[in-house]
């Protein structure tokens, strides 16, 4: 199971990197989202995959029996799921005003600041 | 007294709430604005006070013990730059009243402006690494929309880019954070130390201290990471870019700072050298760049890179008199990048562009202006006996310690080059004669806007002249960094071993 979650972030982090390559505003915005995607992934994936073990105590037991999911790193990957779709949201209409105003959406012709 | 650690974060928060519910009011908000930031730098104040006095603050969220809760951590260095941004804030609060127009004003200038100095204050004091990511966030979302608020194009254009490289470099960040969890199973900086220290997977540590070096480079805007700054930092307001200017790079710095010498402190061969190397270059590259401009706030932005090379650079020499040097460095930074964007602004308003090529003649029509600029201007070149020069001579004088001698004799390069922009600011902005089509506007220029830059001028020169207690204040908050134990025995209990 890791091992087909592992090759799903690789395939996430190259498909990222080839859309932020890319020079359309669009591909861009969505190349940034899959990076944050494959990097949820990857935290939900190191913190061990597992089935069955809710890390709750038992009625009436001291402490958790192990085997049990670890739920720190979910917990990282919701907040990190919650701010990265707030930021993306904001991305998106960043891009939307972007053309409107420039009336492109080739990063290309998008270089007035820079020199 | 244990809250004093928390409330850097809790006053601009609730400054934002207020500014937000007095939105209606104008008058109001914008009252609340700068009497939220004057009790923001005094609340930073008394915590550098009391970190001085007792020793490093540390405050549990929640009641949970670390490492399990999320830690708030005040030391010296943390406190320094949390009272810095108190300073900052305060500074363009006022600045900015008399800056900001009334349509910026309406769609939440200042309540934006509140919670950036919120994320700033959080990352300089959370103990936790998933906590400084959340603090990244905040930090980043308000300067997102405050450089894009407004809508004009070259804002939106500088926004894409700005956006798309702290997004790139908040997604490296998240995954280092995640590998980190499932290498070392905890988050808490102070338990990370005590973790790397026991020689966990030493490989993929040091793979991580590169990630977490490329993460945190591009918020510093470190070489080769640097591009988006130039690129936007010169199309907000004035305002928002002073702030930007004294605040936004200096958290990565500290980021680097922290990650350095608390966690990543195995294979010092390896990363200080990197780090090193990367300073040098980006010293070099900085001030070239800003030999090529020719537009104000431009050659101020790559002036940033440049000075970002010397804090990094005692973060690479790593001893405790180069650690010293870099925080006597980002006090001085901090005050004087600040300063010269308020400048810049008033430049602006005066003769109604930054280009240097349309400016001149304001030091025989605007004496006083003339030799506030001076004043940030030989500080940053490092003139005698301003604060720019005792930072470089620390500088120096830990490199040539450490027998890094083409290392400082570049450092010393750069700081001619420094001067040789300043000068050229100078000769065109304030001593050319004005070209014949350009005029400079006649109207007093407002005492909102004179007034926060005479203070940092002030704090400048007094951080010059009194270079001798401030030194000392940043060998106490270096010999803190040179010794993690303490930081790690202030978050876990003095019973804590590696």
């Amino acid at each position: 199971m890791t091992a087909l979650f592992a090759v799903t972030v690789g395939v996430l982090y190259a498909a990222g990197l080839y859309l932020v390559m890319r020079r359309s505003v669009v591909k861009l915005v969505m190349g940034l989202a899959l990076l944050g995607h494959a990097a949820n992934l990857l935290i939900f994936t190191m913190g061990r995959l597992s089935r069955d073990g809710a890390p709750i105590v038992a009625a009436g037991a001291e402490r958790l029996v192990p085997p049990h999911a670890d739920p720190v790193p979910q917990a990282l990957v919701l907040t990190a799921i919650v701010i990265g779709f707030g930021v993306q949201a904001f991305a998106l209409v960043l891009v939307k005003r972007a053309h409107r105003e420039t009336g492109t959406d080739d990063l290309d012709a998008l270089r007035s600041t820079d020199s | 007294m244990k809250a004093l650690v928390v409330l850097p974060v809790l006053v601009p928060l609730a400054t934002a709430i207020a500014c937000l519910a007095l939105r209606p009011w104008r008058a109001a908000g914008r009252a609340a604005s700068v009497l939220g930031a004057l009790v923001h730098l005094l609340v930073a104040a008394a915590l550098l006070h009391r970190v001085d006095g007792a020793g490093i603050q540390v405050m549990q969220m929640g009641g949970w013990a670390a490492p399990y809760g999320i830690s708030l951590v005040a030391d010296l260095l943390a406190a320094i730059m949390v009272t810095l941004t108190g300073v900052t804030g305060l500074a363009v609060a006022v600045y900015s009243l008399g800056s900001i127009d009334a349509g910026r004003e309406d769609h939440g200038y200042h309540p934006l402006f509140h919670v950036l100095l919120m994320g700033v204050s959080m990352a300089f004091l959370t103990g936790d690494l998933f906590n400084l990511y959340v603090a990244f966030e905040v930090m980043l979302m308000a300067s997102f929309v405050l450089l894009s608020l407004g809508g004009e194009r070259a804002q939106l254009e500088g926004s894409v880019k700005y956006v798309t490289l702290n997004l790139f470099s908040s997604a490296v960040f998240l995954a280092a954070v995640g590998v980190l969890y499932g290498v070392a199973g905890t988050l808490n900086m102070a338990d990370l130390a005590l973790a790397v220290q026991r020689g966990t997977a030493p490989g993929l540590v040091a793979t991580l201290a590169c990630l977490f070096l490329v993460a945190f480079g591009i918020k510093a805007a470190v070489f080769p990471l640097f591009f988006w700054l130039p690129a936007s930092y010169h199309t907000p307001p004035v305002a928002v870019s002073a702030l930007f200017a004294g605040l936004l790079t200096k958290v990565g710095v500290y980021a680097l700072v922290r990650a350095f010498t608390l966690v990543f402190t195995g294979d010092t061969a390896f990363t200080h050298g990197l780090i090193l190397a990367i300073a040098v270059l980006t010293m070099v590259t900085g001030v070239l760049g800003a030999a090529a401009q020719f537009e104000f706030r431009r050659v101020l932005s790559f002036h940033i890179v440049s000075q970002i090379g010397y804090m990094v650079l005692g973060l690479g020499l790593f001893t405790p008199l180069a650690l010293a040097g870099t925080v006597f460095y980002l006090i001085h930074h901090i005050v004087v990048k600040t300063n010269l964007f308020l400048v810049a602004g008033i430049v602006k308003r005066l003769g109604g562009t930054l280009d240097l090529g349309s400016l001149g003649g304001l030091y025989r029509r605007r004496p006083a202006l003339a030799l506030l600029f001076l004043v940030p201007a030989f500080s940053l070149a490092g003139i005698p006996p301003l604060s720019g020069f005792w930072g470089k001579l620390v500088l120096v004088k830990a490199g040539l310690d450490s027998g890094h001698y083409a290392v400082t004799a570049t450092a010393l390069g750069v700081s001619l080059l420094t001067l040789f922009s300043m000068t050229k600011l100078w000769n065109e902005a304030f001593w050319k004669e004005l070209p014949e089509e350009s005029a400079v506007a006649a109207a007093p220029v407002p005492w909102t806007l004179l007034g926060p830059v005479v203070a940092l001028a002030a704090i400048t020169v007094a951080v010059g002249l009194g270079a001798g207690p401030v030194f000392d204040l940043a060998s106490r908050a270096a010999a803190q960094l040179a010794d993690p134990s303490q930081y790690v025995r202030a978050v876990l209990g003095e019973g804590a071993r590696p």
